[in-house]
């Protein structure tokens, strides 16, 4: 059964990630176009750091220095007279009040604030890269098009929200789609965050089973696992494909590039 | 400062098993994480370049294949090219190591294959070969119609023609994707142990000390950084080389002509 929801699982993950990491991309890329000096500063840096390192130690290091974060910040507002270190040599110490989730919570709280960490580290990864798509589609708009908005006397934010950010998005779609892709290939690293995911349930159903624990006894069936797993994403892959393939061509649809070109010139 | 060397001696070519065999247990120094982690990208090293020189041939002939006229090799080609590129790599590895262990037990030939140092390489291998082989079939598809029309005028053909135009012109056209796709592969190397793939007497990876450290010492603000750092420096190489070799490539264009690497590193497999 534990197989049939870790399907679920990916796919909601995929759900909420999609849409995160396009917030935390949409606000790195505003962060980096910024004329407030840090602000920019920190949106090139967020940008330049993640996409320079191994995505697997991020997601790594993630986990571990979020949950930390959380709970220092709750062990500093929920216990002020805490006398001792919180780095003891190898631990980690922190007041029970301000354990996350507390310790005495259900089973599926653990699990949930478990994928929510996961969820969270795959949108600052995938945030990263996307906030550096939406930047180069930004940038691709014609300039033309923000002057014109700039001689009708727009201000600033006015620009950007009704004139830039309705534009860019047919520039931004074949960046964002390979991004989907890239998502979509990614999400057996959930495995790495402990979320019991498919390839756990792979694992645990696929190895030998003796007739001592279960009643249906078997070899090592992990291979045919993980051959479903491959095909499961091939086919997922050529999907999406196929229907960004769509998108992409409805996008087009009447825009003054060489394939907006070309579909006018193969409907004449 | 005398500890820090004798750290060295001790672990420096711990991954490969030589040295010390115990692990730091406890009291863990800066310089023993730096030394762990720096002697397991050893192995990162080991497995980008060996499975990029190989996958580099095999590309190509699977670009020629996907672009290839007759269908018998052209299938095959994108067939193989899709696999690879369609499924997530750490997929493979799983795949791969599981199959492996299944020959192993009819025949005793593939043993070798269940062990890090040959069975993942092949999975590298192939799936470098499949990536690369993608960049070098947009190469081809974009080499200048006049360069072949120059080489027909002179009269050139099959191998020649190949050895002295196309290959050259597609690998000038290629270069600035492939060197981002070598980028990608040393970083895709630390997948390795942590996909079924055993480290037999903790002979590691970078990542897998790094996360040996970061397990013990309940602190990952240490050895990730240090991880990142080995990681950045080894990118700011490959980007020497492969611009070195760049320039060579481009040799005969003026300057301004000349294809520009941007290290724009954007897909994890």
């Amino acid at each position: 059964m534990g197989l049939y929801w870790s399907f679920g699982t990916v796919l909601l993950l995929l759900a909420i990630t999609a849409p995160t990491a396009l917030a935390f991309g949409f606000g790195g890329a505003s962060a980096a176009r910024s004329h407030f000096a840090p602000l920019r500063w920190f949106g090139k840096t967020y940008i330049a750091v993640v996409r320079g390192v191994p995505d697997i130690a991020f997601f790594l290091f993630f986990v571990i220095a979020l949950d930390q974060g959380i709970e220092y910040l709750r062990h500093k507002i929920k216990c002020p007279d805490w006398d001792m270190p919180i780095r003891q040599g190898n631990d980690f110490v922190v007041c029970s009040e301000a354990k996350m989730p507390l310790g005495n919570a259900a089973q599926w709280i653990h699990e949930s604030y478990g994928f929510m960490l996961a969820v969270l580290t795959f949108a600052i990864v995938f945030g990263a890269f996307a906030a550096n798509v939406l930047f180069g589609a930004m940038r691709a708009v014609p300039k033309g098009q923000l002057e014109t908005a700039e001689a009708y006397g727009m201000s600033r934010r006015q620009t950007f929200w009704r004139v830039l950010v309705p534009q860019m998005w047919v520039f931004a779609l074949p960046g964002l789609s390979n991004l989907w892709m890239v998502l979509i290939k990614a999400t057996p690293l959930l495995f790495l965050l402990g979320v019991e995911d498919i390839v756990y349930w792979s694992r645990e159903l696929g190895g030998t089973k003796t007739p001592t624990f279960t009643a249906y006894p078997h070899g090592d069936w992990r291979i045919y696992y993980f051959a479903f797993l491959l095909v499961f994403y091939l086919c997922f892959t050529k999907v999406s494909e196929m229907v960004l393939d769509r998108i992409m061509a409805r996008l087009t649809h009447g825009q003054a590039t060489s394939a907006g070109e070309a579909q006018r010139k193969a409907a004449a | 400062m005398e500890d820090c060397i004798q750290t060295i001696v001790d672990y420096g070519l711990r991954s490969q098993g030589i040295g010390e065999r115990l692990l730091p247990r406890s009291d863990f120094t800066l310089c023993q994480q730096f030394t762990l982690i720096g002697s397991g990208m050893i192995w990162n090293v080991y497995f980008g370049v060996v499975a990029l020189i190989s996958g580099f041939f095999f590309a190509t002939a699977l670009a020629m294949g996907k672009a290839a006229r007759s269908a018998w090799l052209r299938k095959p080609a994108e067939w193989f090219i899709f696999l690879f590129r369609g499924s997530p790599l750490f997929i493979q590895f799983f795949f791969a190591y599981f199959l492996f262990l299944s020959l192993k037990g009819q025949f005793p030939f593939f043993s070798a294959l269940t062990s890090a140092w040959a069975g993942a390489l092949v999975v590298l291998f192939l799936n470098t070969a499949a990536y690369t082989a993608e960049i070098f079939y947009g190469a081809l598809q974009s080499i200048p119609k006049g360069d072949t029309e120059a080489a027909d005028a002179y009269g050139l053909q099959g191998w020649s023609r190949f050895r002295r135009v196309i290959w050259p012109t597609m690998l000038r056209l290629a270069w600035p994707a492939y060197t981002n796709e070598a980028i990608f592969l040393f970083h895709a190397t630390t997948l390795v142990f942590f996909s079924g793939f055993p480290a037999t007497q903790q002979r590691g990876d970078a990542l897998y000390y790094a996360n040996y450290f970061a397990d013990k010492t309940f602190n990952p603000f240490v050895p990730y950084p240090i991880l990142a750092m080995y990681f950045i420096i080894l990118t700011l190489i490959v980007i020497t080389i492969f611009g070195a070799i760049n320039n060579r490539l481009n040799r005969h264009l003026p300057q301004d002509r000349r294809a520009k690497i941007k290290y724009r590193p954007q897909v994890l497999r």
